[in-house]
């Protein structure tokens, strides 16, 4: 229990007032709280958040990246940034990770690559979340005629072959970044409505929402304010490890070149671009491959640890 | 709140109310559906201020029944009449008015506050749904709800998790009553509480039934606690009342051979007497609502079944042993005072099927 903020059954409000002698905490601490104090408490999901908090730092001011060391990052450096040969130039004072095979800072495009992913991460995660959510929800509370409907919609997109749709797709439209986010959204939302379909069917027969029904509650109030605080914890674990998913898959599509289009600085881009080069240049391939290593690593580190902290009888390294 | 109600008539009442559920038995149409007959043909009045209690085990449609006078279950036919007006086929919306007259106290008090939310927004739920009070004002009738019923008001922003179960059924009262209802339905409200705590819920309830003049339904499986709220009882067996009247009467002539049965199992406080008395232990299980037995539905187990019982159904009816036109019995052979069911267990001459 929560220890201190248990009270006896014989609640007596006058000598409450009083100030007996073990006054409790008249504030209790919710669901929400006690999760939030798990994680805190938690070092990998500290450590992990830090590594987050630092990558998007670096997106955030990739511009002042290319200020201090002076590289705009579309910019080739045909004299110094290649050797005579036309291969990148090795990591030194000048270009602290090296060139690519254009001659250009890789770090700075590594910066201004991490904008790309982290943007697609988070917008289509919160799309598909979005869409996911309300179709979960609609389908698990309203059952019967919604529900069947909904469940094959799910079905086909969960059956679609999405690789090949989105390269047709890039080839009617062009490559974008729109596309890219509306391409996996497409495709994720179906996880999670299924996911939230479940939790809603198990919480719309609490006692609380016949309990809100009688009262006269609308169905969207009680969709809203009953049901879907109460199915929120496992969504909010699924995308904190949806959103590393999402940056890889954005990392493929760009490595096929059916992402955001050059010269715009992607990793997946960066990774396609030094394929060629992996035996003269070992960090046009380690360096935006750390990069993505370590996002994803981060971030799936970190929704490891907010299930432990929702569902602590879970534990880590349990099988 | 309640001394506008009409005083001829009946508060609340039932007519001929059916519910059946059916059963899913597979994706592809065109096979007979299964059906269950959770609820079956019930017919009964409340008056206002006064206590109705509806025992009967476990599965016999108590609960339901209860749903389909909140019209938290849609009847599947009957009519359900509140206040002279049939409320069975109202739209959600013309619903909303009469839901601030009807409310619901549930049976676990775990189960029936939502544990993300905190004490004081779900007792306020009532005047937020229906836009009666706002900010300070509704957090000052919350307040004076808690303290109505003995929890301390200082504890307005805690969560369920903080509270013992008697104090959870405490919140869940001031929830029901907030709106001043007329009539509240209380399933099962103290069955899932330490028999300690029962005593101070029940207190409750009639405390808050003689300052407000509510009108209680009260399902209940313990036939004490029954005895002790109530002023009026009727016995469900399988989806149907098998018999109806005022408590004392139903309980010191009870004339249906199963309510006979269920009081015989009451606990005797007097160890004497407990040696003395005889149980009637009812034979076999309670049948399947989704195939319930022919005529009267109790024949399978009752001591007193014969082959009338099987072809036809009794009739809720004043029984010729009675006088009074307040307690009906729905059997053929009604059960006669002293009369001792334990010596028939075995049946005359009854198949069943």
């Amino acid at each position: 229990m929560t220890g201190s903020t248990f009270v006896d059954e014989h609640p007596a409000p006058a000598a409450a007032r009083d100030g007996g002698p073990a006054r409790v905490a008249v504030e209790g601490r919710g669901p929400w709280r006690l999760a939030w104090e798990r994680l805190r408490r938690d070092r990998v999901a500290m450590i992990s958040a830090a590594v987050i908090a630092g990558i998007v730092l670096v997106a955030v001011f990739a511009p002042l990246v290319a200020a201090v060391t002076g590289h705009p990052p579309d910019t080739q450096y045909r004299e110094n940034g290649l050797t005579p040969d036309g291969l990148p130039v090795r990591p030194s004072t000048t270009f602290w990770f090296g060139t690519d095979d254009l001659g250009r800072d890789l770090l700075v495009r590594i910066a201004y690559g991490a904008r790309i992913s982290l943007l697609v991460g988070v917008a289509a995660t919160g799309l598909t979340v979005v869409i996911g959510v309300a179709v979960g929800l609609a389908a698990g509370y309203f059952g019967g005629l919604v529900d069947s409907v909904l469940a094959r919609i799910v079905d086909v997109a969960l059956s679609f072959p999405f690789l090949l749709f989105a390269i047709s797709l890039v080839s009617i439209t062009g490559p974008s970044l729109t596309i890219t986010v509306f391409v996996i959204a497409m495709f994720a939302w179906a996880s999670v409505a299924r996911i939230v379909r479940g939790q809603v069917l198990s919480v719309r027969e609490k006692e609380y929402v016949e309990a809100a029904r009688s009262l006269g509650a609308s169905s969207l109030r009680i969709m809203v304010i009953d049901v879907l605080p109460n199915v929120l914890a496992p969504v909010i674990v699924y995308t904190t490890l949806l959103i590393p998913t999402v940056i890889v898959i954005e990392a493929t599509l760009s490595f096929l070149g059916l992402g955001t289009p050059p010269p715009t600085a992607t990793w997946g881009g960066m990774l396609n671009d030094s394929v060629n080069y992996y035996r003269e240049a070992w960090w046009f391939i380690v360096f935006p491959g750390l990069a993505l290593l370590a996002t994803t690593l981060a971030f799936n580190l970190f929704g490891d640890s907010v299930r432990d902290a929702f569902d602590p009888r879970a534990g880590r390294g349990s099988t | 709140m309640s001394a506008d109600v009409p005083s001829d008539g009946p508060l609340l009442r039932a007519e001929h109310v059916v519910k059946h559920f059916p059963v899913r038995t597979g994706w592809f149409p065109g096979r007979a559906p299964t059906v269950v007959h959770a609820v079956d043909d019930v017919s009964l009045e409340v008056h206002a201020g006064e206590t109705l209690a509806l025992v009967g085990e476990t599965g016999c449609g108590k609960s339901t029944l209860a749903r389909c006078l909140t019209r938290l279950h849609d009847v599947t036919s009957g009519r359900v009449l509140f206040d002279g007006a049939d409320i069975s086929t109202l739209s959600a919306r013309r619903l909303r008015p009469v839901r601030r007259n009807i409310q619901m106290i549930f049976q676990d008090p775990y189960g029936s506050l939502n544990p993300r939310r905190r004490v004081g927004s779900i007792i306020g739920d009532p005047y937020a749904i229906h836009g009666l009070a706002d900010g300070p004002e509704r957090k000052q009738h919350v307040q004076e709800l808690m303290e109505l019923v003995g929890l301390n008001p200082e504890h307005y922003n805690r969560f369920p998790a903080d509270f013992s179960g008697g104090q959870r059924q405490r919140i869940g009262v001031a929830r029901a009553l907030a709106l001043r209802p007329k009539l509240v339905i209380c399933d099962e409200p103290v069955s899932a509480l330490d028999v300690s705590i029962q005593a101070q819920i029940i207190n409750l309830l009639a405390d808050l039934q003689a300052d407000f003049g509510l009108t209680y339904v009260v399902i209940a499986h313990d036939l004490s606690v029954v005895r002790h709220m109530s002023d009026r009882v009727a016995v469900m067996y399988l989806g149907q009342i098998v018999e109806t009247g005022p408590v004392d009467e139903v309980y010191d002539r009870p004339r249906h051979p199963y309510t006979a049965a269920l009081l015989s199992a009451l606990p005797v406080p007097d160890p004497d007497l407990s040696d003395a008395r005889q149980r009637i232990i009812l034979t076999g299980e309670v049948p399947s609502p989704i195939n319930p037995p022919s005529g009267c539905r109790f024949h399978p187990r009752c001591p007193k079944a014969k082959a009338l019982c099987v072809e036809q159904a009794p009739p809720l009816a004043v029984s010729a042993l009675d006088a009074s036109p307040v307690h009906q019995v729905a059997c053929h052979f009604p059960v006669q005072a002293g009369e001792d069911l334990t010596r028939l267990q075995s049946f005359e001459g009854v198949t069943t099927e």
